[in-house]
C-alpha cells in the first residue's frame, strides 16, 4: 500500500507537459451520469468518473430512528459512504472503518447544507454510496452522484452539491487527480459547491499547497465544476424528458 | 409531438413576473428559485413548480388513504405514504369503541379512506372517519403514485376519472397522498391500472385527456362483457 507523498521514481507527467493517461494539466477525466437506477430507492444515480463506479441509493425523508435522534426543527441527513471489498486493488476489509467514517461526515454535512431540511421535522434523509470500483476522487463523485439521486427523490433543494478535486503532482498543480497522482503526488483537495452561489460546502486539504498554488487550482476547479454541474442537469432532465418521448406515437 | 413544458431544476432562477409564488418556489435574495425537480405551471395567477415526484407531508383537510399498521389502547396508527405516520383516535371512528378492543374494528393491514383533521408543527397529524364518504376500504386493490400526479389523474373537475371509472364500472377511490384503491373485475382493475400507470407517465405532456380516452375504448374493446 502507498500513501501521499511517498517517495517514488514514477515520472507523474512525461517531458511533453502530459499526465500519465495523457492528459493536460486542466483536463477531467471522461463523465457519464444516470438517474433512476434502482427502483426500490426513492432516487438513486449512476456515477462513472473516470475508474470509478458509484452508486447512489436515497431514501426518505423518513421518520428517524432511534427516536432520540430526531429533532424536531429539522431532518437529518445520513449520508453512508462505503467501498465495496472488491473496489480496490487489494482486497478491502469491508464495513465502517476510520476512512469511511469520515467521509460519510463530510458528505452528509454537504448535502445537509443543500437540502431544504427544515421541511421535515424529526425525519432522517438516508443517503447510501456504494463505491464499485475505486480510482482516486471516490468521496466527490460519490457527493455529485449523491446530490442528482436527491434531486431525483423529489427532496426540496436550494441548489445542486457539485465537487472536484484538485491537487499537486510532480511540483505541477493538476486538475481531478488519478490514483497515481494521487497516491504518489504532494496535495490532493477535494472541493464541492453549490454552483448557483458559489457557496463551498466541502474542501479538505491533504498534503501542502502555496497560496499561488491554491489560487491556480481554484481557477481550475472553477472551470471543471460548471462542466459537472451541466453534466447533472443534463442527466436529471434527460431522465424526465425520456419518459415523454414516446408522446407523440 | 405534444408541447412540453419547461423542467426545472433545484436552484434555477423562476421568472415570476406579475403571477404569484406558489408550491416549489422560493424567494432568495430578491430572486425566486425552484427548490425541486420538476415542471413549472403557471395559471392566471399563480406559478408553480410541480415536482416530478416527491414525498407526501400531511396537510389538514386532505382525504388520504391509510394503511393500518399498528394498534393502541386508544388509537390505530396508520401509514399515509408519508414520511411521517398519523393517528386515528377511537372517539373518530365512526363505531361504538370501547377503549381496548381497537382490533375488533380495524386490524393491521386494513385501509382506510379518512380525512386529516388537524397537522401539528412538527408533522404529527390526526385523521377522522367521521365525514361523508369516509370508511374502511374492504377488498379491492390498492396501488401507489407519486401524489404530485393525483390532480393529473383527477383531472378538470374529475373528468379524467370518471371518465376511467364509467367506461370500466370500476369504484375508484383517489387519496391526496397517492395511494388509489379500485374495485371491480379482475380485468377491468387491470385496465384501469394500466392507465392510471400511463397517466401517471404521460402527466407532463399535453392533451393527455383525449389520449386516455382512445386508449381506454381500444383496451376495453378487448374484453368480452363488456361491449354493449
Amino acid at each position: 500500500m502507498t500513501l501521499l507523498g511517498t517517495a517514488s521514481d514514477i515520472k507523474l507527467i512525461n517531458d511533453d507537459g502530459l499526465r500519465l493517461d495523457g492528459r493536460g494539466f486542466d483536463e477531467l477525466r471522461p463523465i457519464k451520469i444516470e438517474v433512476n437506477v434502482l427502483n426500490r430507492a426513492d432516487g438513486s444515480a449512476y456515477i462513472e468518473w473516470g475508474g470509478n463506479k458509484i452508486l447512489v441509493g436515497v431514501y426518505g425523508p423518513r421518520e428517524a430512528y432511534p427516536k432520540h435522534s430526531q429533532n424536531i426543527n429539522k431532518a437529518f441527513v445520513r449520508a453512508r459512504y462505503s467501498m465495496a471489498a472488491f473496489s480496490v486493488d487489494e482486497r478491502k476489509r469491508p464495513g465502517p472503518d476510520r476512512r469511511s467514517i469520515e467521509i460519510s461526515k463530510v458528505v452528509s454535512e454537504a448535502l445537509e447544507s443543500a437540502i431544504i431540511v427544515e421541511q421535515f421535522p424529526r425525519a432522517e434523509i438516508d443517503v447510501f454510496i456504494e463505491v464499485l470500483q475505486a480510482d482516486a476522487g471516490t468521496r466527490i463523485a460519490g457527493l455529485t452522484a449523491s446530490s442528482v439521486a436527491v434531486a431525483a427523490a423529489g427532496i426540496p433543494m436550494r441548489d445542486l452539491v457539485v465537487g472536484c478535486t484538485a491537487g499537486k503532482a510532480d511540483g505541477q498543480v493538476l486538475l481531478d487527480l488519478s490514483k497515481e497522482e494521487d497516491n504518489f503526488g504532494q496535495a490532493d483537495i477535494p472541493f464541492a459547491i453549490l454552483p448557483k452561489t458559489g457557496e463551498v460546502v466541502l474542501m479538505q486539504m491533504d498534503g501542502d499547497l502555496t497560496v499561488e498554488e491554491m489560487s491556480k487550482a481554484h481557477s481550475m476547479l472553477d472551470k471543471a465544476l460548471k462542466h459537472i454541474y451541466n453534466l447533472q442537469r443534463e442527466a436529471l432532465s434527460k431522465s424526465f424528458t425520456d419518459v415523454v418521448a414516446q408522446w407523440g406515437e | 409531438m405534444k408541447r412540453m413544458k419547461e423542467i426545472v431544476l433545484p436552484g434555477d432562477e423562476v421568472r415570476v413576473d406579475k403571477l404569484k409564488p406558489r408550491q416549489g418556489v422560493r424567494k432568495v435574495g430578491g430572486t425566486y428559485i425552484s427548490t425541486y425537480l420538476g415542471v413549472l405551471q403557471k395559471s392566471d395567477e399563480y406559478i408553480d413548480v410541480i415536482p416530478f415526484t416527491s414525498p407526501y407531508i400531511p396537510r389538514k383537510g386532505d382525504r388520504v388513504i391509510g394503511k393500518v399498521i399498528d394498534v393502541g389502547p386508544s388509537m390505530w396508527i396508520l401509514d399515509i405514504n408519508s414520511p411521517y405516520t398519523t393517528l386515528l383516535h377511537m372517539n373518530d371512528s365512526p363505531w361504538r369503541v370501547n377503549s381496548g378492543d381497537l382490533k375488533k374494528f380495524l386490524y393491521p393491514g386494513e385501509w382506510v379512506y379518512a380525512k386529516i383533521m388537524s397537522v401539528n408543527g412538527i408533522k404529527e397529524s390526526w385523521i377522522t372517519l367521521k365525514d361523508v364518504g369516509l370508511r374502511k376500504l374492504d377488498g379491492g386493490a390498492i396501488i401507489t403514485m407519486p401524489y404530485t400526479k393525483v390532480p393529473r389523474i383527477i383531472g378538470k373537475k374529475g373528468n379524467m376519472i370518471n371518465m376511467i371509472k364509467d367506461t370500466l364500472h370500476t369504484r375508484i377511490i383517489v387519496g391526496q397522498n397517492g395511494l388509489i384503491w379500485l374495485d371491480g373485475s379482475p380485468e377491468n382493475v387491470e385496465i384501469a391500472i394500466d392507465t392510471l400507470e400511463l397517466i401517471q407517465k404521460l402527466a407532463h405532456g399535453e392533451g393527455l385527456t383525449d389520449y386516455i380516452k382512445e386508449y381506454l375504448e381500444k383496451r376495453r374493446g378487448d374484453i368480452v362483457g363488456n361491449s354493449k
